[in-house]
């Protein structure tokens, strides 16, 4: 009962005096805001992650060309030149042929559950008069639908048959059904669409429609008529239309559960070796989405600490300004403590009645601070391109941390005032 | 209204400031005060003469070096200091001469604030609070903060704020000091209306010996020694 009296007697002060309010609860503010910003940042970053991650599978491995890193030269003066040629384009020759890929399988048939391919043939416009749709071409094989699952709302997914006999055929996303054909499905389905990519025409006829998964791509900045959504063909299509059919230059072993895949990996590669021994240019990396993850993250939350360490010496620096100003606070009410103590307030009702002022400051201080963290690290997020997921854990422990803080930096200043002697307290002008 | 029973019991009350130091001061030497239930008593005296030190002893602020004073029964300085400060809250309505209202608070919460220490219910308190404010006349201005009142109106709610949990004594220093000559009879009005209405013994610090003649008994302190006792002329200051 005491106790919310003291609540709205401290709100009374705070509202008698608002900027000095405003400007004790700033370091608070700034401190707590700091780090529920950055928290925010960072448990946006890594949620987005986690869930292209989980989209993509985690276990995963990707395995790509690398360019070798090419000698370097130390003129005399000691001046460092890396060696020419440093952008090279990996040839067909460089490729991964489908020998390699079986040969793979073959070898490391316990880890190996399939391989997904991609080759990209560009992205472009559909259009039809006023109607259009920007997608991104893009051929695959069968095992990437083991690594990715799509959700078919209309129609077929690719055929084995499409897929081996490389036909020009497609899967178009709903989203692209909306912009060309009003979003009625079942008229999409068999239509033969014309697909601009920078002047080359290239025709597909449309055998099934998915669904677009926007959670994995995140904020984006572009309106929802000019999205560009993927539109999947047989992998062995783009190679016939683009003349090269040796092979791939990246694809991604769906590994088997239980598989460790730092291990496969270094396997892998020793596994490559023996193709790119003699590559002048090229030699083989694998990386999994798990270990760029876990690094990335990693990388996060370091300086998430380093952030948070500085931002925790804003806070004591704002505490120290809630102990001054109730010091002063207390000064000037020297009369009133005086008083309150003749009409018969125990030490401890003085005690309180200073604490709860403290923590109401830092309180909302902390309040304040956490709603300015959180919009702050919204647009921070939203400007990075991750959609923003604050975290609650971090916001309860701010708000206990900042009534901490009130009772800590509030004890001080208030048990002076409940030791103060009455007859000086009533005498002082 | 008079009777035997005695309120204030001092005997023999010796206070010493500065205790063992080259300045050491004696300002009350030995004295002695008996006030009985339901007078209404003025102590008089020059500055400098032991006045508001007894004050203070009296209102249990200050602790006498050496005596004992009795409050209603209760030992005073035989208490700790947070039983001091329930005998405050309980047997003393103080009655300041600077009204001590605390601020930013209305006059109605300025009233409970007494019965908030001394925890009484929500309901309670507000309903007390009214009556009391209604008796001095400040029913209407309930909610008014103290910057919203003139000096008269301030002491008015200072007194039901003094009356609040039925004190044993109402102890009221220089209450009408800092205001003119026809508020001041207002209030003095109050005090005599609640010693004859109420029976409340009301002890009155004054310097003024025009005032001190409307009491019952006037007790002179000089030097710090009770020098005189004698009867007031009941005669109502004009001013």
């Amino acid at each position: 009962m005491l106790f919310f009296e003291n609540v709205l007697l401290a709100l009374s002060g705070l509202m008698a005096n608002k900027m000095r309010a405003l400007l004790t609860m700033l370091g608070i503010i700034i401190g707590i805001g700091s780090v529920i910003a950055i928290v925010t940042v960072g448990n946006s970053l890594t949620n987005s992650i986690t869930s292209s991650m989980e989209s993509m599978g985690a276990n995963n491995v990707t395995v790509g060309l690398q360019q070798k890193s090419t000698e370097t030269e130390t003129t005399e003066s000691g001046m460092t030149f890396r060696g020419p040629g440093r952008q090279k384009q990996p040839t067909e020759s460089d490729y991964f042929t489908d020998d390699m890929l079986d040969e793979l399988k073959t070898k490391f048939s316990d880890e190996v559950k399939d391989f997904s391919i991609e080759t990209s043939l560009g992205s472009g416009q559909v259009t039809d008069g006023e109607l259009y749709a920007n997608v991104s071409v893009t051929g695959v094989n069968d095992g990437y639908f083991t690594a990715n699952e799509l959700t078919i709302l209309q129609g077929n997914t690719l055929s084995e048959k499409a897929l081996e006999g490389g036909k020009g055929v497609a899967l178009v996303s709903d989203k692209f059904v909306n912009n060309l054909y009003n979003g009625d499905n079942a008229a999409a389905i068999g239509q033969t669409v014309e697909v601009d990519i920078g002047s080359n025409f290239y025709d597909f006829t449309i055998v099934g429609i998915y669904e677009y998964d926007d959670s994995a791509s995140g904020f984006s900045s572009t309106s929802e008529e000019d999205i560009s959504t993927t539109m999947y063909v047989p992998i062995k299509n783009v190679q016939k239309r683009l003349h090269s059919t040796a092979g791939y230059q990246q694809f991604t072993v769906v590994v088997n559960t239980g598989t460790d895949s730092e291990a496969f990996m270094t396997a892998m590669e020793s596994f490559f070796d023996k193709y790119y021994r003699n590559n002048e240019d090229f030699e083989v990396s694998a990386f999994s989405m798990e270990s760029m993850i876990s690094s990335m993250t990693d990388m996060l939350s370091t300086v998430s600490i380093a952030i948070s360490f500085i931002a925790g010496i804003s806070l004591l620096v704002g505490g120290i300004g809630v102990m001054n100003i109730m010091l002063v606070s207390i000064s000037e009410r020297t009369k009133e403590i005086g008083t309150r103590k003749a009409l018969g307030a125990a030490n401890s009702s003085i005690r309180l009645q200073f604490i709860v002022e403290a923590m109401v400051i830092c309180l909302i201080g902390g309040i304040i601070g956490i709603l300015v963290g959180v919009i702050g690290g919204a647009v921070a997020a939203n400007a990075l391109g991750y959609s923003a997921s604050p975290s609650v854990l971090s916001i309860v422990v701010s708000l206990v941390f900042s009534l901490t803080i009130g009772v800590f930096f509030g004890y001080y200043p208030a048990n002076k005032a409940a030791k103060m002697n009455p007859i000086d307290a009533l005498r002082y002008e | 209204m008079m009777s035997d029973q005695r309120i204030i019991d001092m005997n023999h009350i010796i206070k010493r400031f500065f205790i063992g130091q080259p300045n050491e001061l004696e300002v009350l030497h030995g004295l002695d005060l008996q006030v009985n239930e339901g007078e209404f008593v003025s102590i008089v005296g020059a500055s400098g003469s032991g006045k508001s030190t007894l004050m203070n002893i009296i209102g249990a602020l200050d602790r006498p070096t050496e005596g004992d004073y009795t409050l209603d029964g209760v030992k005073v300085f035989e208490a700790k200091d947070k039983e001091v400060s329930k005998i405050r809250n309980q047997k003393i309505g103080f009655v300041f001469q600077t009204y001590n209202l605390v601020a930013r608070t209305s006059a109605l919460k300025n009233v409970e604030l007494p019965m908030l220490y001394a925890g009484v219910g929500r309901r309670e308190r507000t309903k007390r609070a009214k009556e009391l404010l209604e008796i001095v006349e400040m029913g209407e201005r309930a909610s008014h903060s103290p910057d919203e009142l003139s000096g008269g109106q301030k002491q008015r709610v200072a007194i039901a704020r003094a009356m609040a949990n039925d004190p044993a004594i109402i102890l009221a220093d220089e209450p009408t000091g800092a205001l003119d000559s026809q508020t001041g009879r207002l209030i003095m009005d109050i005090f005599h209306r609640l010693n004859q209405e109420q029976g409340k013994t009301i002890v009155l610090i004054t310097h003024s010996n025009e005032l001190a003649e409307e009491t019952e008994r006037i007790i002179t302190i000089k030097d710090g020694l009770i020098t005189g006792s004698r009867e007031g002329s009941r005669y109502h200051a004009v001013f």
